[in-house]
């Protein structure tokens, strides 16, 4: 049972002050999916991730990569943190960031040498970022800073791989490489949980899907739960929803008015 | 005093050779580390460790009654620990924006420094004499004993800084990602912090609390404009630092009666103004020269176009045309004339008569050639 799962998060519970942040989320994601974390601001998808990765502390709950604790298992999981995390300004080169990638790997006080050099040249490649590998990382766009943390990603050679918004900021080139490159991973047996917004492109991008809100709405394939009555829970009232037509009881109906209109594939999300 | 009589001082006086001794090894640690610090943005962190440290001098000296360098640095060093960690604190716990912390800090601990400086003063005992130094500094008073220890202290920081490298450089661009990586990266701030106390402590007696900060902050500030490479950054960082220190020392040893602190703060704001202003790349004057340049290129394309339109309205393509309506033509008339002559230089138009000009069949070319660019060819 629990070796099918690359991820099982049980009873995770996080706050910050009084308020919880994140509410007895249970979340299993099977080996070899791509999985979407969606929902409002504030919902606490970063936090998700981040209470995963052990990097804000939960007050309950457990969390299993494969079968073992997280602390145990850390070699097989890799982490792209937002973009705008970091201070893109810092002294130093696409290269650069790419071999920290391989510190875990290389341990206290070693440095990263010709292998690393190597493998790091390699993810530039597959990003389509080779011929960035010395450029000072501030004469990055927004797109190529993406690559180049997931150029970083990917030299971790992980089993398990964590996105905090690689999409945000992106041109549709990019995000579409993005997604090709996510595809790959997954045909290749890896496990990518991405924190995502644009709930268009959720069926066309992902097979599973994670609608939150503080509590876990809803977990589980696209197909099954994303359906307009989760994302009205998820959401609130104050957005509606254009359902497909087909997969779902084709009921693409703004909430307010209740109109219905028919035959639209997945089309828009209007807010208020 | 001249020059040459400075540097044969430098290599050959005793007492001169000492102090710029001291004050290069702290302006080496000072540079490098507080590379780290700037890069952190805690620039100011340093300004709050180097006043909360007179305390701990002060209170050093009166448990034990000794002025050896060893004891002073020592009550300097756990002062700036005690005051990093309330500041920790005080982030984590309360409200207060750190921003704030600093202040709070710096002003508390600094007062009560100065308040148990003057109650040492108002005593008869005579013995208390020189803890002033601390306030401004005062490189001249260094001795051998007081270079040897801060050499130690500081090489020993150095040392780990380039032990810990690359778990520094992760924790300074990407904490998080460090932390995912399984390193525990608040030990390793804590190290990064207690190495920022270390380069700071050993500067007080030469520098002062007070203007110990600009040396964390400026050789770094400086060493930043020149390179995109951290470890050029931390190196170049280091020598300033040292320059600005060595060459403090030497002006004030002149002996107009200048303080040592304030001559090498001066020294480094210095080596700062230069790199703001000079440096390739980020300095302001190569920005400002940049823009200038692009300017005249447009200018000058747009002059060369114009050109092309009024002779291809023309039977004859090298016909030459008056200035006067290349002037009328383009945004800037003053420019008109510099930018012709810039064409002519480059062979692409001619002067036919006095303020006639003609495109030379190269220039027609080139002409073609902008045209198809601009119009997205």
């Amino acid at each position: 049972m629990t070796e099918q799962f690359a991820v099982e998060v049980t009873d995770l519970t996080v706050a910050y002050g009084e308020k919880p942040v994140l509410w007895d989320v249970d979340v299993m994601v099977p080996k070899g999916t791509l999985m979407a974390i969606v929902g409002p601001n504030g919902a606490g998808k970063t936090t998700l991730i981040k209470a995963i990765l052990g990097l804000t502390s939960a007050a309950a709950g457990q969390v299993l990569i494969y079968g073992q604790p997280y602390r145990e298992q850390r070699r097989l999981v890799g982490y792209v943190p937002q973009r705008g995390s970091v201070d893109w300004d810092f002294p130093t080169s696409v290269l650069d960031v790419v071999m920290m990638g391989r510190y875990g790997e290389l341990g206290w006080f070693r440095r990263p040498g010709r292998k690393e050099r190597e493998q790091a040249l390699v993810a530039l490649e597959k990003v389509g970022m080779v011929d960035y590998a010395d450029r000072q990382i501030s004469q990055l766009s927004g797109g190529q800073q993406q690559r180049t943390f997931l150029a970083r990603a990917l030299v971790q050679d992980a089993q398990v791989y964590f996105m905090d918004e690689p999409f945000q900021g992106v041109d549709a080139t990019t995000e579409r490489a993005i997604v090709m490159l996510l595809k790959e991973l997954r045909e290749a047996g890896r496990t990518v949980i991405v924190v995502h917004h644009d709930l268009q492109t959720v069926p066309e991008y992902f097979d599973w899907v994670t609608l939150l809100n503080v509590r876990c709405i809803a977990c589980g394939p696209v197909a099954d739960v994303f359906t307009d009555e989760n994302l009205r829970l998820t959401y609130g009232g104050r957005v509606a929803f254009l359902s497909r037509n087909g997969a779902q009881p084709a009921t693409a109906a703004t909430l307010d008015a209740g109109a219905t209109a028919t035959g639209t594939p997945l089309t828009a999300l209007s807010q208020r | 005093m001249d020059l040459l009589g400075l540097l044969h001082d430098l290599f050959f006086d005793y007492t001169l050779r000492t102090v710029a001794l001291g004050v290069g090894v702290l302006g080496i640690v000072s540079g490098a580390l507080g590379s780290f610090a700037m890069l952190r943005r805690q620039s100011l962190l340093g300004d709050a460790i180097s006043h909360a440290a007179l305390p701990g001098v002060v209170l050093a000296f009166m448990l034990t009654g000794s002025k050896s360098p060893i004891v002073l640095l020592l009550g300097a060093a756990v002062a700036g620990l005690v005051s990093t960690l309330i500041m920790i604190g005080i982030n984590r716990y309360t409200r207060i924006k750190e921003d704030s912390a600093l202040g709070i800090i710096l002003s508390v601990f600094f007062g009560f420094g100065l308040l148990l400086l003057t109650f040492l003063q108002r005593n008869p005992d005579a013995r208390q004499a020189g803890l002033n130094k601390f306030l401004f500094g005062q490189a001249a008073t260094l001795l051998v004993e007081d270079v040897l220890v801060m050499s130690a202290f500081g090489g020993l920081a150095l040392l780990l800084m380039l032990l810990f490298w690359k778990e520094f450089k992760l924790l300074t661009f990407d904490r998080d990602f460090g932390a995912s990586l399984g390193y525990p990266m608040t030990l390793i701030e804590i190290l990064v912090t207690i190495l920022l106390v270390i380069a700071i402590v050993i500067g007080l007696q030469a520098v002062g609390v007070v203007l110990m900060s600009a040396m964390v902050v400026a050789p770094a500030a400086a060493a930043r404009q020149w390179t995109n490479r951290l470890s050029l950054m931390v190196a170049l960082a280091s020598l300033f630092g040292a320059l600005a220190g060595v060459s403090g020392a030497l002006i004030s040893s002149t002996g107009a009666g200048l303080s040592t602190g304030p001559v090498i703060v001066l020294c480094a704001s210095a080596i700062v103004i230069i790199s703001l202003l000079l440096a390739p790349n980020r300095g302001l004057l190569w920005h400002w020269l940049a823009r200038l340049q692009n300017r005249r290129r447009l200018q000058t394309e747009q002059v060369l176009s114009n050109l092309y339109l009024l002779a291809s309205q023309h039977a004859e393509p090298t016909y030459p045309h008056a200035a006067a309506a290349l002037q009328v033509m383009g945004a800037k008339p003053e420019s008109v004339l510099q930018s012709l002559k810039a064409l002519a230089a480059e062979g692409f138009v001619q002067q036919a008569q006095n303020s006639h000009w003609a495109l030379t069949p190269t220039g027609t070319q080139r002409a073609e050639q902008l045209v198809r660019q601009r119009n997205g060819a």
